[in-house]
């Protein structure tokens, strides 16, 4: 009984930073209606960012905020250069730029900070949490900073003006130019936000995985995973299709047999598959319908 | 009287196809004008050639400045509220949310009163006020839009077919509230329509466009009192 409600919080734990980074990838989703393939090598590169500023003697947390910022920046910097310009280009160049991105970021990381892989400190430190055996304080950390960020997103997209103004410039682009907004900024704006979304989960998930250039790979496959559950089009959808994911990724690797640690990652595939096929909205997700 | 549009030799173009050839108008400031056309004549692309959204060449001028070099958001700011074809809707948001969309580029004071201004306007809106704005009908949506281009305290609403797809008692009472917006918030309004009958009801001025071309223009009450006109363009 342990062993399993172990797995489950572990699950959870794991599921929060695939929750994150599911949620950086519908920003941009929302945005401009394509994935983001480097949206992991984003969170990697800002990862090493706030390990450097570490090196240079920060504290965790100023660099945390630090990082937070340089990446909200990054992000918008990256949208102003290569696919504002890519807007109205077909969906192939765009996926051609993301794949570009890609192994900018992944090669440039490798050159500034070599591929050797580095230990990444934890603020909540990795004793038993309040006593049980059953989770560490950094997952619980974990959990606990991506529903403070769950909680800030709803409030910024529910009660600010420029929240509502990035909703209808994601729903009808059309009219939320006829109102006056400049949707073109608004975008920009989303990058801006997943990038320092996908930098948190970096940031947490490296204790765990390590930091190296490729970190983020498995991570941001079961963030895919975890998006698509949950419903492309829904923030909220996303961070429960990450728990889920999480959870069913530590069940089906203890629980059936020749799953294992090798086989988890079929799993997340299948679990695209299957919800793509069965439910193509996903679980949060509204359906699309489109007049032809 | 002052022309607070002044449109001259306006050409606008759909990738290689020219859909207005060398529109000349104006619209007087505090006026009611009304665009009236047959399908494809370039109704919907003259109202989105003022807002800058196709391709164009050509003077567009509010107020003595030149839009052509400013974007859609922009010239919106300047108080110009299109009402387009279609409506519109942010159909994922209330309907509450969708009129302080219409304020967006205010600052925040008077928006409360302005929502509160649009529920007498339009009282339905009020009872479907937490609703989402997807789920009303077409009429509704309609009234809607109205109210959120109003929410703009434009000086110069664009209405793309207001009565489309709407029962004609609800058309009716829309043109009512149009006039008595123009007349009381000082509103100069430009009106496309192919229920002609109606607009000219409510109009000061019209302009009849074919092919791209204004092929007559006049006094609202005299292209309404004129057999061959209302015969050969008009329909009715």
């Amino acid at each position: 009984m342990d062993l399993f409600v172990n797995q489950i919080l572990a699950g959870i734990a794991t599921g929060a930073i695939y929750g994150c980074m599911a949620l950086a990838l519908v920003m941009i989703y929302q945005a401009i209606d394509n994935l983001n393939f480097a949206q992991g090598e984003m969170a990697m590169f800002s990862t090493f960012v706030s390990w450097q500023l570490m090196q240079w003697g920060l504290p965790y947390w100023g660099a945390f905020v630090i990082t937070l910022v340089l990446s909200f920046v990054g992000g918008v910097v990256i949208e102003r250069a290569l696919f504002k310009p890519l807007a109205k280009a077909p969906i192939l160049t765009n996926v051609a730029g993301f794949i570009a991105l890609f192994s900018i970021l992944n090669s440039s990381a490798g050159l500034i900070w070599d591929f050797t892989i580095k230990e990444y400190p934890t603020p909540f430190g990795s004793a038993p949490f309040l006593g049980s055996q059953l989770i560490s304080t950094h997952q619980a950390g974990m959990i606990g900073v991506t529903v403070l960020l769950l909680i800030a997103l709803y409030v910024f997209f529910r009660f600010t003006r420029i929240g509502l103004a990035m909703r209808a410039a994601a729903s009808v682009p059309e009219s939320a130019r006829l109102v006056g907004i400049n949707t073109s900024w608004m975008i920009a704006l989303g990058w801006g936000m997943a990038a320092a979304i996908g930098s948190i989960a970096g940031m947490l998930i490296a204790p765990v995985v390590f930091l190296e250039p490729n970190m983020m790979g498995g991570v941001l496959i079961y963030g895919f995973a975890a998006a698509v559950l949950g419903g492309l089009n829904s923030p909220f959808g996303a961070v429960i299709g990450g728990f889920l994911v999480g959870i069913f990724e530590n069940l089906a690797g203890t629980y059936i047999p020749g799953v294992g640690n090798e086989l988890k990652l079929p799993i997340a595939l299948a679990l695209i598959v299957t919800v793509l096929v069965v439910k193509p909205a996903g679980l949060f997700g509204r359906p699309i319908v489109k007049r032809v | 009287m002052t022309a607070l549009l002044n449109i001259k030799a306006l050409n606008a173009y759909y990738g290689q196809v020219q859909a207005l050839h060398g529109l000349e108008f104006s619209l007087n400031e505090g006026s009611v004008t009304t665009l009236l056309g047959a399908n494809g004549a370039g109704k919907t692309t003259t109202l989105r050639a003022i807002c800058n959204m196709v391709r164009t060449t050509g003077a567009v001028e509010f107020d003595g400045a030149p839009l052509s070099s400013r974007s859609t958001e922009n010239i919106v700011r300047l108080g110009i509220a299109h009402v387009p074809q279609g409506r519109g809707t942010f159909t994922t948001v209330t309907v509450e949310e969708n009129l302080q969309l219409g304020a967006i580029t205010r600052s925040k004071a008077g928006i409360a009163a302005d929502i509160e201004r649009m529920y007498v306007h339009f009282p339905v809106l009020k009872q479907r006020r937490g609703q989402q704005a997807g789920t009303l009908s077409g009429g509704e949506q309609q009234m809607l839009a109205v109210a959120r281009a109003l929410m703009l305290r434009p000086r110069l609403m664009l209405l793309d077919e207001p009565s489309f797809g709407l029962a004609p008692l609800i058309v009716r009472d829309l043109f009512k509230i149009l006039g008595k917006i123009n007349r009381e918030d000082k509103v100069t309004i430009l009106v496309v329509e192919q229920n002609a009958q109606l607009a000219l009801e409510i109009a000061d001025h019209a302009y009849v466009i074919e092919t791209g071309r204004i092929v007559m223009s006049g006094k609202a009450g005299e292209i309404a009192d004129n057999e061959d006109i209302r015969k050969s363009y008009l329909g009715y």
